[in-house]
């Protein structure tokens, strides 16, 4: 423990000042754009089953991205949210995870969910905001959660999961589990206040908890050179005591085995790790957003080159673990499911209107019960004024 | 005059303001190049430049805590709070900080010339984080003034009197209407009295009470109710801090009648505050329950949101009660 007060300072006799951008913390990659190891990497320890599970969770968030983003342009669901061209930084994240870790996301992090086992039907049960949604159609699409998972229920306040992520971490600590917390989050959302607090909690306490940023360029509009100045958020970890790796976030065999050791040093450690995996957001941030409005095609071009799914495919195909013409065939059959688990999920009800005033407290208040009676009289009495739940309204 | 509907209005104020008054400065995430996520500040990084119109990073408390610097220098900041679910990370800033900066120095500093410009309230399918309506939170904090607009002309006249101001003022824009609500706005420079409400109809029955995106709801009921043969009298109370009780009393004493209805959950809301006054002033001249018509005392729904709304049927139903009573 470093305790400078303690110890006998360091000194020196004329005035010197650390440079800002004295820290240049490097990249950690292993795969080329061809798909070959760079000449002195080692490909991390994957089996084939491993790998393919890994490569499928990319390719079906790719295409469920592609049909729901279609989807919300012809108006079936109200907002959508892709995380193209970042598919490696959290299927390959989580793959390194034990199944009973904590994940605690952002909004962008589809992948390491489908990777958990969240299933076509949960993903259009929660977009469509029907009556099987596990959040009951309380939140806007995307906002998934599972606790069957260990997926904690996506909150739209940027960063608020950051401290959370560590007192959850403390907690498994205390609780003597063998699991640790991982924490996604963009490096937009680290700038809130609740990163810097939550960094510093978690290194002061020693929680077990990886702190997972996924830097991919821009905040909405904001690109990250407008959001922070010096060595990215890497460097961030360091000034909070906080060991920190930065990662080629389009390489899911470095995002993987970085993932992997960051966990046995947390696990082992009962302390945090920080990984900070370069990316890039290739799609619009939302569906209510058009980054024609603030970057260059040129700019996306390039990124596309990097394109993390061929990245991993070709270096699959080198291991002749995949065969090429199957994997055509998966990709157009998933295509056709996803379109049928739609049409499926939008012929499910809306919630009751009884989940109106359930879950606000463990069990709904006298107030909460005697409002809900008025609606339902008011409903009564103008029952074509509200459709969905006319009909439910005993 | 010009047609423009309510975010043109805004961007027309700022333009205005930044042109008349080099401190008047605007930032915010996402406000410089991009000129916002509703595209409140477009043009003004154009025209004004980067040192005057900028991106920040993404911390609603950085920018409050920043804007009060700024403010106490003797600048005009008008900080964006993206979304007003949002702007919780700065509530410590804003209360504890910006209200008190005058009162706590003797008056050795103020932050006078600080705006936080934020969209509010619900109706867009945003769900509970997307859709707060926070108002009630702020009308307890003495030292600001808060206010919300309904439509292009306010929304000009009240942001232009908001930066001109000597008190920091949270000013709410109601972002169902931002593109929704036009109107023939008058393109010079002109400022509305941030502490009086508007009568928008008079009518002798009952004083119908709204504010902001509200008022539109309330407009539409009181139309229901008139052809049921009620007269309204419906007033935009305008400014939540400090509000205009002489104009709601007065129009009670004449109507005898108040139903008043706002979007945030019913409890600890701001209608509870004014029946309370209008129920002390005006006592012997109620001839009914004053009337609250709310959102439900839950979070801000998704599924169910048509249903959880203080709708124009509810409302009327609410009317029709008062003055059936
Ligand atoms: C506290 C807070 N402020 C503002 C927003 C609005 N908002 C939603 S996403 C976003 C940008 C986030 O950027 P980043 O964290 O880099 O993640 P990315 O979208 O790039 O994956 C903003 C400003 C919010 N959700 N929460």
């Amino acid at each position: 423990m470093n305790n400078l007060r303690n110890s006998t300072p360091d000194c020196v006799y004329q005035p010197q000042f650390i440079d800002g951008h004295a820290l240049s913390i490097p990249t950690f990659t292993l795969l080329q754009a061809d798909g070959c190891l760079f000449p002195r990497a080692r490909a991390p320890n994957l089996n084939r089953e491993q790998a393919l599970k890994i490569y499928h969770s990319m390719v079906f968030i790719r295409i469920l991205d592609e049909r729901m983003l279609a989807a919300q342009r012809q108006g079936r669901i109200s907002f959508y949210l892709q995380c193209l061209g970042e598919e490696a930084t959290t299927v390959a994240s989580a793959a390194a995870l034990d199944d009973k870790d904590m994940i605690m996301a952002q909004y962008r992090e589809q992948g390491a969910l489908h990777y958990r086992g969240f299933s076509l039907t949960q993903f259009m049960d929660q977009l469509l905001s029907n009556e099987h949604d596990l959040g009951k159609g309380r939140q806007m699409p995307v906002h998934y959660g599972s606790k069957a998972l260990h997926y904690m229920t996506i909150s739209s306040p940027l960063g608020t999961q950051i401290p959370q992520a560590s007192g959850y971490a403390y907690g498994q600590k205390l609780r003597g589990e063998p699991n640790i917390t991982l924490c996604y989050f963009g490096e937009g959302a680290a700038s809130v206040g609740d990163f810097h607090a939550g960094l510093n909690m978690a290194a002061v306490l020693k929680a077990p908890v990886i702190f997972f940023c996924r830097n991919n360029g821009y905040a909405i509009s904001t690109p990250a050179h407008e959001q922070y100045i010096s060595d990215g958020i890497a460097s961030r970890g360091v000034g909070y005591g906080i060991p920190a790796i930065r990662v080629d976030g389009a390489d899911a065999l470095a995002v993987y085995e970085a993932t992997r050791l960051a966990r046995e040093l947390a696990l082992s450690g009962q302390q945090p790790v920080l990984i900070e995996a370069m990316a890039y957001r290739l799609g619009a941030h939302s569906s209510s957003d058009d980054p024609s409005g603030y970057r260059s095609r040129d700019e996306e071009t390039r990124w596309r080159s990097q394109d993390p799914i061929a990245r991993y495919r070709r270096w699959l195909l080198q291991q002749d673990w995949l065969d090429e013409a199957a994997d055509q065939l998966a990709s157009d059959v998933l295509r056709q499911e996803v379109l049928e688990a739609l049409k499926i999920a939008e012929k499910i009800a809306k919630p009751h209107i009884d989940t109106l005033i359930t879950d606000v407290y463990a069990q709904p208040t006298d107030l909460l019960h005697s409002q809900l009676a008025q609606l339902k009289a008011h409903i009564r009495r103008f029952p074509e004024a509200y459709p969905l739940s006319a009909a439910r309204c005993k | 005059m010009a047609e423009m509907n309510l975010l043109q209005a805004i961007n027309q104020a700022l333009d205005l303001a930044m042109a008349r008054d080099k401190d008047v400065v605007c930032f915010g995430e996402d406000v410089g190049h991009f000129g916002g996520v509703f595209r409140a500040t477009s043009q003004l990084q154009e025209k004004y430049g980067s040192a005057r119109c900028f991106n920040t990073p993404l911390t609603e408390q950085g920018i409050i805590g920043f804007a009060n610097g700024m403010a106490a220098r003797g600048l005009k900041p008008v900080a964006e709070i993206q979304f007003a679910d949002y702007i919780y990370p700065a509530f410590d800033q804003i209360v504890n900080e910006t209200a008190k900066f005058r009162y706590r120095s003797g008056n050795e500093f103020n932050v006078g010339g600080l705006v936080i410009r934020t969209p509010y309230g619900g109706g867009i399918a945003g769900g509970h984080y997307h859709s707060q309506s926070p108002e009630a939170y702020f009308a307890h904090t003495a030292g600001i003034r808060v206010v919300i607009p309904r439509n292009p002309v306010q929304a000009k006249g009240l942001l232009l009197a908001a930066i001109a101001c000597p008190d920091p003022v949270l000013f709410m824009e109601p972002k169902r209407l931002y593109r929704a609500a036009v109107g023939e706005v008058d393109i010079a420079y002109y400022e509305t009295p941030l502490d009086k409400a508007e009568v928008v109809q008079s009518g002798c029955d009952v004083t119908v009470l709204a504010w902001g995106a509200q008022m539109e709801v309330a407009a539409k009921a009181v139309v229901l109710a008139e052809l049921e043969g009620v007269s309204c009298e419906l007033i935009d109370l305008r400014t939540i801090l400090p509000w205009d009780q002489d104009c709601i009393v007065d129009s009670v004493l004449k109507t005898g009648r108040l139903v008043i209805s706002h979007e945030a959950p019913l409890t600890g809301g701001f209608a509870g505050e004014i029946a309370a006054t209008i129920q002390q002033r005006c006592f012997l001249y109620l001839e009914s329950p004053i009337a609250r018509v709310c959102g439900l005392d839950t979070p801000y729904p998704l599924a169910l949101e048509k249903e959880y709304q203080a709708d124009q049927l509810k409302v009327f139903s609410a009317i029709m009660d008062t003055v059936n009573f």
